[in-house]
């Protein structure tokens, strides 16, 4: 607590920042500022994305691609897109991956602590609230998309999150660039009640759909099922995207395809480091580096 | 007085007025001046809007059509569409035939602004007027009418002033099955099947994942129910009431409007914030 610059402790009560709650607008000012003096706030970047969920009997799956886009290049061929939550939750991301991994760790974690505390499985909803207002007090600057399902003591549940904080209760879901052709395929095929089975078909269908119609995803497809007493995170569910073509000779060069120019190279020794960098080298000795196979020098 | 036959012009291409045609058209750019007295343009031959003030381009669509969905089978070939023009936001016309007759062999059908969408039918109808004339029992192939409205929108977008639509040409004649395409910039390709507007992000999917150039009839009616309905739910100026034309060897048809089944029963709409307060 502030105490007054009189020293005066009687006087009106005047609470530290973060007690004073609501929306901190402190920064605008000097954004504002910033932006006059020339910066430019580099957008965020997007991923390209196709995630999907289904609720079917007895549980949810959730399905997702594996690239990553980085502008118009492929960043990650085989990323993973569906986050652990809970062991009962996961949730898929769609947007910024940065923004996606750190969000979705935070309320694993903060679950964690939480489950810790009440000795009790977590709820869905639980990370919903959390995502949701963590999500919205960064008003949509966090460019998190969601797909977020699990199994608890109410259920199944599958929830679909948006960067800016609102979230749908849905029967199934998609979200990312490639939303709209996952999409297609819920609305013409999707039944209530499927089997686990016709679940995971019509999701890894709904991402092959993204995958071969949007060009921000590709790759693979992965799948989580969760049921109330297991969860099959099945990575790489499908392959649709195999390398055809691989030299059947191999890539093998022999020494000496590459012209040396010019070597310059130190062995690290007490000698050469300084004092205070000197550290124990566990694995080999500096000799076995230098005599080893790691540089062909002939 | 036999009116001049000016939509389309062999020297400067279809859809412009030439120089030297209307005289009293032309005075009016005598001063590099944009002409000061309206002159409809119900396809009449004068397709520029002219009002007063300096040339403008077209900037926007006002009355628009959305998806149009075509698809190739073993018969022939199937186009469907909704019937709503919607102004802006409001929807405003309920029963729009978008999908046009052009002659015995061919269809068309549209996405985007209506008034020139009638101005396109009327280019037609006045080919189709030509080759009665002719009287010789030889019709216009569909490929051909594709081909000439790729001349039309494309010399259209070079003067700036485009017809704002992208049509669908579907057709059967000689034996050969055709659906094309023309973008508002003179973009055309043809395909087994095809989309225009919003079918290209939400119908496409599910024809390339289902479609075979040899399906029957009533599967080809059902995968283009089922496109039309993933459309339907999803796009917010679509209606649920839609025709489908088809052109077989035998002759051509467009039915009439007809709904799609939706199903809003699902578990999860019931009560959504059951156990999420503040989602919906």
């Amino acid at each position: 607590m502030a105490l007054l610059a009189s020293g005066n402790v009687s006087a009106a009560y005047i609470p530290d920042r973060d007690e004073r709650g609501g929306f901190n607008f402190d920064n605008v000012a000097r954004n504002e500022m910033m932006s006059q003096n020339g910066l430019k706030f580099k957008a965020a970047m997007k991923t390209g994305t196709t995630i999907t969920g289904v609720c079917f009997k007895g549980g949810v799956v959730l399905g997702a691609d594996t690239r990553s886009t980085n502008g118009e290049t492929v960043a990650d061929k085989n990323c993973e897109k569906i986050h652990y939550i809970a062991p009962n939750i996961y949730c898929c991301g769609a947007g910024t991956a940065a923004d996606t991994e750190a969000v979705t760790g935070m309320i694993a974690s903060a679950l964690e602590l939480h489950r810790l505390a009440t000795k009790r499985k977590s709820r869905v909803v639980t990370a919903l609230t959390m995502l949701k207002s963590h999500l919205f007090k960064y008003q949509g600057h966090v460019g998190a998309a969601l797909v977020l399902g699990g199994v608890d003591i109410n259920g199944p549940h599958l929830f679909s999150v948006h960067p800016h904080g609102s979230s749908d209760s849905l029967p199934f879901a998609t979200m990312g660039s490639g939303s709209l052709a996952a999409m297609a395929v819920f609305e013409a095929d999707f039944k209530e009640d499927m089997t686990e089975e016709e679940a995971k078909e019509i999701v890894a269908r709904s991402i092959r759909a993204g995958i071969f119609n949007d060009l921000g995803s590709g790759s693979n497809v992965d799948l989580c099922v969760i049921t109330a007493d297991k969860v099959d995170y099945l990575r790489n569910y499908e392959c649709p995207n195999e390398r055809t073509y691989v030299r059947s000779k191999g890539y093998d060069f022999p020494p000496g395809t590459t012209v040396l120019n010019r070597r310059n190279f130190m062995t690290a020794t007490a000698a050469t480091l300084p004092v205070n960098q000197i550290v124990d080298i566990i694995d080999g000795a500096p000799e076995d580096v230098a005599s080893g196979d790691a540089m062909q020098t002939d | 007085m036999i009116p001049t036959r000016v939509s389309h012009n062999p020297i400067i291409g279809p859809g412009v007025v030439p120089f030297g045609v209307d005289p009293a058209y032309d005075a009016q750019y005598k001063l590099n001046q944009a002409p000061r007295s309206h002159v409809a343009s119900h396809g009449q031959g004068k397709p520029f809007t002219v009002e007063p003030g300096p040339h403008q381009r077209t900037q926007y669509p006002y009355v628009t059509g959305t998806t149009v969905l075509g698809c190739k089978y073993k018969d022939g070939v199937m186009i469907a569409c909704d019937t709503l023009c919607c102004y802006g936001s409001t929807k405003r016309y309920k029963s729009v035939e978008r999908i046009k007759k052009v002659n015995s062999s061919t269809i068309i059908s549209f996405t985007g602004e209506l008034s020139d969408f009638h101005y396109i039918v009327s280019l037609l109808e006045e080919l189709d007027t030509t080759d009665y004339c002719e009287d010789d029992g030889s019709e216009l192939a569909p490929w051909e009418i594709h081909s000439y409205l790729c001349r039309v929108m494309y010399n259209r977008r070079n003067k700036f002033d485009p017809l704002w639509n992208s049509l669908v040409v579907a057709g059967v004649k000689h034996g050969r099955t055709f659906l094309g395409t023309v973008g508002m910039i003179g973009q055309h390709y043809e395909d087994s099947h095809l989309a225009a507007g919003f079918g290209n992000h939400m119908a496409r999917p599910l024809f390339r994942e289902k479609h075979t150039d040899d399906m029957s009839e009533e599967d080809a009616r059902k995968l283009m129910e089922d496109c039309l309905r993933a459309c339907l739910m999803r796009d917010k100026t679509m209606m649920n009431k839609f025709q489908i034309a088809k052109v077989t060897a035998g002759g051509l048809e467009i039915s009439e409007p007809f709904q799609v089944p939706m199903n809003w029963g699902y578990e999860k709409f019931k009560d959504p914030t059951k156990h999420a307060v503040g989602a919906w």
